[in-house]
């Protein structure tokens, strides 16, 4: 074992000082899982920019020829309509596969052979509610895959309570007033949201407004009351990403 | 060449009986029949009905008024299609294609193998002799183009030739045939035989221009008999269909002991698969569409069928994809021969194989994951989104399988806003309170108030009067934000006084990002 590729004692205290909040661009968790309304288009949007803006992290030379793969239940079908091809982002236009599962089983069944699948980009899963076969095993089954194959996943949760789940980060997320646009103020501007980081292994809570610009994310960290001075578990864990704690 | 068998209904039921000419039922006045709306009609009569007065095209009860000892059978079609089919295929012993000439005619393209037979009447003779051998009645011609081969074959004296054209004399050579050789529509004949116009040489005689102007509204050739002179002569090209024969790759295993258990049939299974995927491998071929049949020992035949997104031809992701279908298979007392055929193949070049471990450690290829997802969640479950030539927004998207190749389309005009998601079916919102000047200030969605705060619009997108009725309404599509940020898709259907329906609805449609 090479000692030398192991962080040492300093790099390790000061891990925590780094890594500490959530900014666009960080390589984000390969599941995540994103709540919200189902009466509004929040949560797939900002499943979406989330996804994109971790490829864009990594630098993936293939985003641009690689499929995307979006599964929906019936449940969520019914509550938020299918994807409409002329709204998506321009890059995702002509890579998008929809996946129509009758049931929560058949969906979780296609989100995993999505990830398993070389030549996808990223997953994006809208489920309604919280089905007995979403429990802890089913997402457990869904990070290891994900993280195995090096494909994202991210699961929008429409209208769920926050269940137990293994889901790398774990962001609550509603609409926001947009930015008003410059030539014409009276209309709605380029999409933003309210997003609640509220469960990662890697970052410490946090809230933001995202907003969703031409070509990346740009987030502005909303003050909370007991920010200061609370105690941070997460600290450790920062380097560790994805990998299990006993690897650093 | 042209072969025509004249008689090709009858000889091959005199074949199907194993009679020799004017042998046992074969003497008497016999005629196949079809059934029509008016009645059975006589479709082929044998030499002792014809010499009776039956002709083809008769009706049954007009013969038997001739004949009364006329015995009747039903006549076959389908089967005849069939044999002449093989019969092309066979025919290919005298040139390189051949092509149908459907219902009793075959060509032959002989253009530069006459030699191989010692000459055209060499040629001739040997297939005059194979089809004497073989009891067919048949009547051969060889000529520089099909359409005069067809014309003396079919009018011609027996089995002629007619030599390379020097100068020009084919006109000359082929003036006594009648026009009917010109292979023309009965309606057009009739107009012929009304303008007088009986022989080829007379119609020769007319002048292009006259013709033209009397059959200018007929395109297709066997409607105009200028098209139908100039392909006879030569002066146009008349390009045939060749029939090909295809191999289906197939392979299938009879099992010694019937089996009962799932376990050995999925050994078979794989047995056959591997079978299937070496057959496909020596052909270059991948396949699409692969047919299971599992025959029982007592008489039931269970099918089951996959059709794949990618050609393919690995053999454990073929097995994978019929384990699942296997779950719901009767045994019965037995399965004793299990069949693979692949019904639909598209070239797939070789490749290095795909080992387990590489699928394991490097995920599948998208193929495979659409192939998975299509099989479990049905085919139609899996698809992806393409532009289609449509303002009305539901129609201007349709779903089409994940792998076929997108069609052109007109680029977006990216000037209008679409929102990310539709729903299926748009959804009545009730206004609560408008603005003057008609849009929504408060309106009620599944139980909830939202308020406007902010509004882009209206987009105004007309009905397709080219395809809807005439009662179908306009709509005005607005882009509002609600008071909490929430942005959604609405229009208006219809405008007040427009004199198509009452007050206008107002309806959500799609749900912004």
């Amino acid at each position: 074992m090479d000692l030398s590729a192991l962080p040492t004692a300093g790099e390790l205290a000061s891990l925590g000082e780094r890594a500490r909040h959530w900014r666009p661009g960080l390589a984000g968790a390969r599941h995540g899982e994103v709540f919200a309304r189902g009466n509004e288009g929040s949560g797939a949007a900002a499943a979406l920019a989330l996804a994109l803006d971790g490829l864009r992290a990594e630098g993936d030379e293939r985003v641009e020829e690689r499929a995307v793969l979006w599964v929906q239940d019936a449940a969520a079908i019914r509550l938020g309509g299918r994807p409409y091809r002329h709204g998506l982002p321009e890059a995702l236009r002509r890579r998008l596969i929809h996946v129509s599962a009758k049931s929560a089983e058949d969906a979780l069944f296609a989100l995993e052979e999505g990830v398993r699948c070389r030549d996808v980009a990223f997953v994006l899963g809208e489920i309604a509610g919280n089905p007995r076969a979403l429990d802890f095993v089913a997402s457990r089954r869904l990070s290891l895959a994900a993280e195995k194959h090096g494909v994202a996943l991210w699961l929008v949760r429409l209208d769920a309570s926050r269940d137990l789940s293994s889901a790398r980060m774990r962001w609550e997320v509603r609409s926001a007033p947009s930015p008003r646009p410059r030539w014409n103020p009276a209309a709605p501007g380029r999409p933003a949201w309210r997003a609640e980081l509220f469960r990662s292994r890697v970052h410490a809570p946090g809230e933001w407004i995202l907003r969703d610009e031409a070509n990346h994310l740009a987030a502005d960290r909303l003050p909370t009351a007991n920010d200061p001075g609370t105690p941070d578990h997460v600290d450790l864990a920062a380097s560790s990403g994805d990998r299990s704690l006993a690897a650093v | 060449m042209s072969i025509w068998l004249p008689r090709l209904a009858i000889d091959r039921w005199r074949q199907s009986e194993g009679l020799q000419e004017g042998q046992g039922a074969d003497g008497a006045p016999l005629v196949l029949i079809a059934e029509t709306a008016h009645g059975p009609r006589i479709e082929a009569a044998n030499r002792a009905g014809l010499e009776a007065g039956a002709r083809a095209g008769m009706m049954l009860a007009d013969a038997r008024t001739l004949c009364p000892s006329l015995v009747t059978l039903p006549s076959d079609p389908a089967g005849d299609r069939d044999f002449l089919e093989r019969l092309a295929l066979w025919a290919r012993r005298w040139g390189p294609w051949s092509a149908l000439d459907p219902p009793d005619a075959v060509l032959v393209d002989v253009t530069a193998v006459a030699h191989l037979f010692g000459g055209e009447d060499r040629l001739l003779a040997d297939a005059q002799d194979l089809f004497a051998h073989r009891g067919l009645t048949a009547r051969l011609a060889i000529a520089p183009t099909a359409g005069a081969a067809w014309a003396l074959s079919h009018y011609g004296k027996g089995n002629s030739i007619l030599p390379p054209p020097v100068g020009e004399d084919i006109p000359a050579m082929l003036s006594g045939l009648p026009v009917a050789a010109l292979r023309l529509d009965d309606d057009v004949l009739l107009i012929l035989r009304r303008l007088g116009l009986k022989r080829l040489g007379q119609l020769e005689g007319i002048g292009r221009d006259a013709l033209q102007r009397r059959f200018r509204t007929r395109r297709a050739p066997a409607a105009n008999p200028l098209t139908r002179m100039d392909q006879l002569l030569g002066r146009v090209p008349e390009p045939l269909l060749p029939v090909v024969p295809q191999q289906v790759p197939l392979v299938q295993r009879r099992l010694m002991e019937p089996i009962l258990h799932r376990a050995l049939l999925d050994t078979v299974l794989a047995d056959l698969a591997a079978d299937m995927a070496r057959e496909l491998e020596g052909q270059g071929q991948g396949a699409r569409r692969l047919e299971l049949g599992l025959w029982r020992v007592d008489g039931e035949v269970a099918n089951r069928m996959l059709e794949l997104a990618a050609p393919t031809r690995d053999a454990a992701h073929i097995v994978r994809l019929f384990a699942s279908k296997l779950d719901d298979i009767d045994a019965g007392f037995g399965i004793e021969l299990v069949r693979l055929r692949a019904s639909w193949t598209e070239p797939l070049a070789l490749e290095q194989a795909d080992i387990e471990a590489a699928a394991e450690d490097h995920g599948t290829s998208l193929a495979a994951c659409i192939d998975r997802l299509a099989v479990r969640l049905g085919p139609r479950s899996v698809g992806r989104p393409v532009p289609h030539a449509s303002h009305i927004p539901e129609r201007a998207q349709k779903w089409q399988p994940p792998l076929e190749p997108e069609a052109a389309s007109q680029g977006e005009l990216a000037f209008h806003a679409r929102p990310l998601k539709l729903l299926d079916r748009p959804e009545p919102i009730a206004v609560l309170y408008a603005t003057p000047d008609g849009l929504p200030q408060r309106f009620r969605w599944r139980g909830n108030v939202h308020e406007v705060a902010r509004a882009e619009g209206p987009e105004r997108i007309a009905p397709e009067w080219w395809r809807e009725t005439g009662r179908a309404r306009l709509r005005d599509y607005y882009r509002i934000e609600d008071g909490e940020g929430r942005r959604y898709w609405i229009y208006r259907l219809g405008l007040v006084g427009d004199g198509r329906g009452g007050l206008p609805d107002w309806f959500i449609q799609g749900l912004c990002a």
